[in-house]
């Protein structure tokens, strides 16, 4: 029963279909037929963005608090090219998007046609798939087939380009269920040797550790589930990266927290001296593994990943297992449980006395100050204020990112946005308007930096517009800081281009988008002006001004190995402009 | 040193797992990727060797089964051990690729290439060129009296001599399709 209907109706039929309830856009002339429908049905809810790249770093947030793919509808030229980072940023963290693009006439293209530019050319290398569709009867089932690629496997963002004329034209409509995706099937399921091998590994394992990252959140809250069990079952301690912040949550017993460049001292050391590494999920980024011929160089390595080519990309591993890791967790836990396994739990309680010595260097430990601000006494405070409320968190990308994910806690999945991969700065406004989006209830703070933040402030406009009531807590310190941080590591404190000249007053911009604000700088009112920002009824700007010139620290210099890292006190006994060595200089 | 030991040996994951994975010697491998015939596939395959700087020492591309709109393209690349077997998952995660055989590894194959060398001269460098080419059974498909186009298939060293015998005689122009390659025996992918 094919019913015929124009492709821009088709569009928002398939959405409907697809259970779509959000779509993040902006209208332009090559998507006019697609925004009339929008505007003649009320199943779905548009969200009109102040920029494309907004719109996408929205979706991301959206998806990303949800677990449901979110989506995107730009029109031809600028608009596309305009979600081009948000596109790249969705591929290095693996969230799942599906961007519609307008395009001109297929008559047009290849013309130089007004705001014409070469859309699936320019996202082919950062998307996980598009297409251009050039006629209506195809469109239905491309975007069909969008939503299932976005979604399955590794997850990633997809772009549909249609153009006008396959808007206007009629075709016949094809639902979800009668799209073939049977092509497109990742394998979810582990091999079942390995996977025997990997509970023989569990059972002897002297100095074990679970390396978790993203990977778990995007299989879903089952595997985060399955990792809880697999960590009380075995006592292992858990790490995890960036973007696996909430995998595990941060009050259990075996939380080590985040590991890597700025991760924490006990989690690298854990790392360093393991002698099983199972990692879940994560897939040995270069701000994990430090100088790759020093990383864990004791352990056999098993790697549990979806994709097969993160596997051996960067660190070899004995022990490969391609599948889900929610699958393989599910997989792992049934055997352990049929043989009846035990660890070595001598030794195992050996290495945890290990890591309470490394713990006990207490490695977050900062100057506090009764005059400015520290940085980290502010996420203290945030967190001690806020951790009992249904709470989400983005971030920008730099010092305060990762001053956030040190000494901010997630005890669920789903909880915590941060652009890890790319490091696009002006993610995190946009994504807490998307999380706020999808959660209206809930508490969405958004850690910035200022000069992140500035990166895409214009969303605000949107935030007021929909009464999304984010909260935006920017530690300003006017400066670029991870930028003055690595001059003063590396380029002799010559700090080129890294403050912040003439930045708004954000309490008057605050007032100026038609929501409140307040500056705080005395640490004594730091409390009251938390209180203050979650109590508004709207979105608010907080303005914290911190330490200008303190250091995130611990930290990894560049080109060094996991057991040499550069702690906090430290910093004032050693030169720390010769952290980094020549060999460490070249990399980022 | 790890007191955990994992049992060696062959397996049927990897290909690699006999080899040294860490050798940084570079290798030449023909690679059969099959791949939808849709607009860009080509593109996203070059795009991904461009992209992460991979080497592409030869491609040839068409369209092996109308009815099924599939294409094979056959890409003759070089790298490490470890290298290639990151080429061949990442070959592998492009949506409309299908299956890659990495012809190398997997067992004996025949690898052919075709060549087009035009020959221009006259008097004895003519006759010698005609002779050569009878050696190295190249056809003759175009001549006018001081010029000559010969075709010649074999593989890739085959068309290599040939040039360098050819330089000397007047070689002035070629085109080589680059490697097609197939597996030997009766083995053929799904």
């Amino acid at each position: 029963m094919s019913r015929t209907m124009t492709g821009a109706r088709m569009v928002v039929e398939a959405l409907r279909d697809q259970g779509v309830d959000t779509v993040f856009g902006y209208p332009g002339g090559a998507v006019l037929p697609i925004y009339d429908e929008i505007f003649q049905q009320n199943d779905i809810q548009h969200i009109l963005v102040r920029h494309e790249q907004g719109a996408v770093h929205m979706a991301e947030g959206y998806a990303r608090s949800t677990g449901k793919p979110g989506v995107v509808l730009v029109t031809s030229g600028p608009g596309a090219t305009n979600a081009v980072t948000g596109l790249t940023d969705a591929l290095m963290d693996s969230i799942p998007i599906v961007v519609l693009s307008g395009q001109v006439p297929t008559f047009m293209v290849g013309t130089d046609a007004f705001q014409e530019a070469d859309t699936v050319g320019i996202t082919r290398p950062c998307t996980k798939h598009n297409w251009l569709v050039k006629e209506t009867d195809e469109l239905a089932a491309t975007i069909h087939r969008a939503f299932h690629i976005a979604t399955s496997g590794r997850p990633g963002p997809v772009l549909i380009d249609i153009p006008k004329d396959v808007q206007f034209a009629e075709g016949a409509y094809v639902g979800a269920e009668e799209v073939d995706n049977t092509r497109y099937q990742p394998t979810t399921k582990g091999d079942t040797d390995m996977i025997a091998r990997l509970v023989e590994l569990i059972e002897r394992a002297e100095r074990p550790i679970l390396y978790t990252g993203g990977g778990i959140i995007n299989s879903g809250p089952e595997a985060s589930k399955r990792l809880v069990e697999l960590a009380d079952a075995t006592g292992f301690p858990v790490t995890s990266t960036l973007m696996g912040l909430g995998s595990y949550p941060a009050s259990g017993r075996a939380w080590l927290g985040m590991l890597g460049m700025h991760g924490l001292y006990e989690a690298n050391m854990a790392m360093h001296g393991c002698d099983l590494m199972i990692a879940l999920g994560a897939r040995f980024d270069d701000r994990i593994t430090g100088r790759i011929a020093d990383f864990s160089p004791h352990s056999i390595k098993a790697h549990v990943d979806i994709d097969p080519s993160s596997i051996n990309k960067v660190i070899r591993v004995e022990l490969p297992i391609v599948g889900d890791v929610g699958e393989v967790l599910k997989e792992v836990l049934a055997l352990w449980k049929s043989r009846g396994s035990r660890t070595n739990a001598d030794a195992v309680g050996d290495w945890w006395g290990q890591i309470r010595r490394w713990q006990a260097r207490d490695c977050l430990a900062y100057r506090p100050s009764a005059s400015t601000i520290k940085p980290q006494y502010a996420m203290e405070r945030l967190e001690a204020l806020t951790r009992d409320r249904d709470r989400y968190v983005t971030t920008e990308v730099g010092q305060h990112q990762m001053w956030a994910a040190q000494f901010l806690h997630f005890d669920e999945p789903n909880r915590w946005m941060t652009s890890g991969g790319l490091g696009t700065m002006g993610y995190g406004l946009p994504a807490s308007v998307g999380v706020q989006v999808a959660h209206p209830e809930a508490l969405v703070i958004n850690v910035a930096g200022d000069a992140s933040w500035l990166m895409n402030m214009q969303e605000m406009g949107t935030a007021v517009q929909f009464r999304a009531p984010v909260k935006q807590f920017i530690l300003n310190n006017e400066r670029l800081g991870m930028v003055r941080q690595w001059q003063q590591l590396l380029h002799g404190e010559r700090y080129s281009q890294s403050w912040s000249e003439s930045l708004p007053d954000f309490v008057k911009l605050a007032e100026a988008f038609g929501c409140a604000g307040r500056q705080v700088s005395d640490p004594a009112e730091l409390d009251d002006a938390i209180r203050e920002m979650m109590d508004y009824d709207g979105p608010f700007i907080l303005d914290v001004l911190v330490e200008k010139h303190e250091n995130c620290l611990p930290m990894i210099p560049s080109g060094k190995p996991h057991n040499e890292m550069l702690l906090g006190d430290m910093e004032a006994a050693e030169d720390i402009g010769s952290a980094i060595q020549s060999d460490g200089a070249v990399l980022v | 040193m790890s007191a955990l030991k994992l049992a060696q040996g062959a397996s049927s994951h990897s290909a690699y797992d006999l080899r040294d994975p860490n050798a940084q010697i570079e290798e030449r491998h023909i690679l059969a990727v099959l791949v939808d015939n849709e607009s860009g596939v080509l593109a996203r395959v070059i795009g991904l060797f461009s992209g992460r700087g991979y080497n592409i020492d030869s491609l040839t591309v068409a369209e092996t089964d109308h009815a099924g709109h599939r294409s094979r393209i056959t890409i003759v690349t070089r790298g490490t051990p470890s290298v290639i077997e990151q080429i061949k998952a990442q070959l592998g995660r492009i949506v409309p690729v299908h299956q890659v055989n990495d012809l190398t590894v997997e067992g004996p194959f025949v690898e052919r290439e075709l060549g087009l060398f035009k020959v221009c001269g006259t008097g004895d460098k003519r006759v010698e060129a005609l002779r050569i080419a009878d050696i190295y059974r190249a056809k003759v498909v175009d001549s006018t009296l001081e010029s000559f186009v010969f075709e010649i298939t074999g593989a890739p060293e085959k068309l290599e001599a040939f040039a360098d015998m050819m330089r000397p005689l007047g070689l002035c122009d070629l085109a080589r399709t680059g490697v097609a390659a197939l597996a030997r025996g009766a083995a053929a992918p799904k």
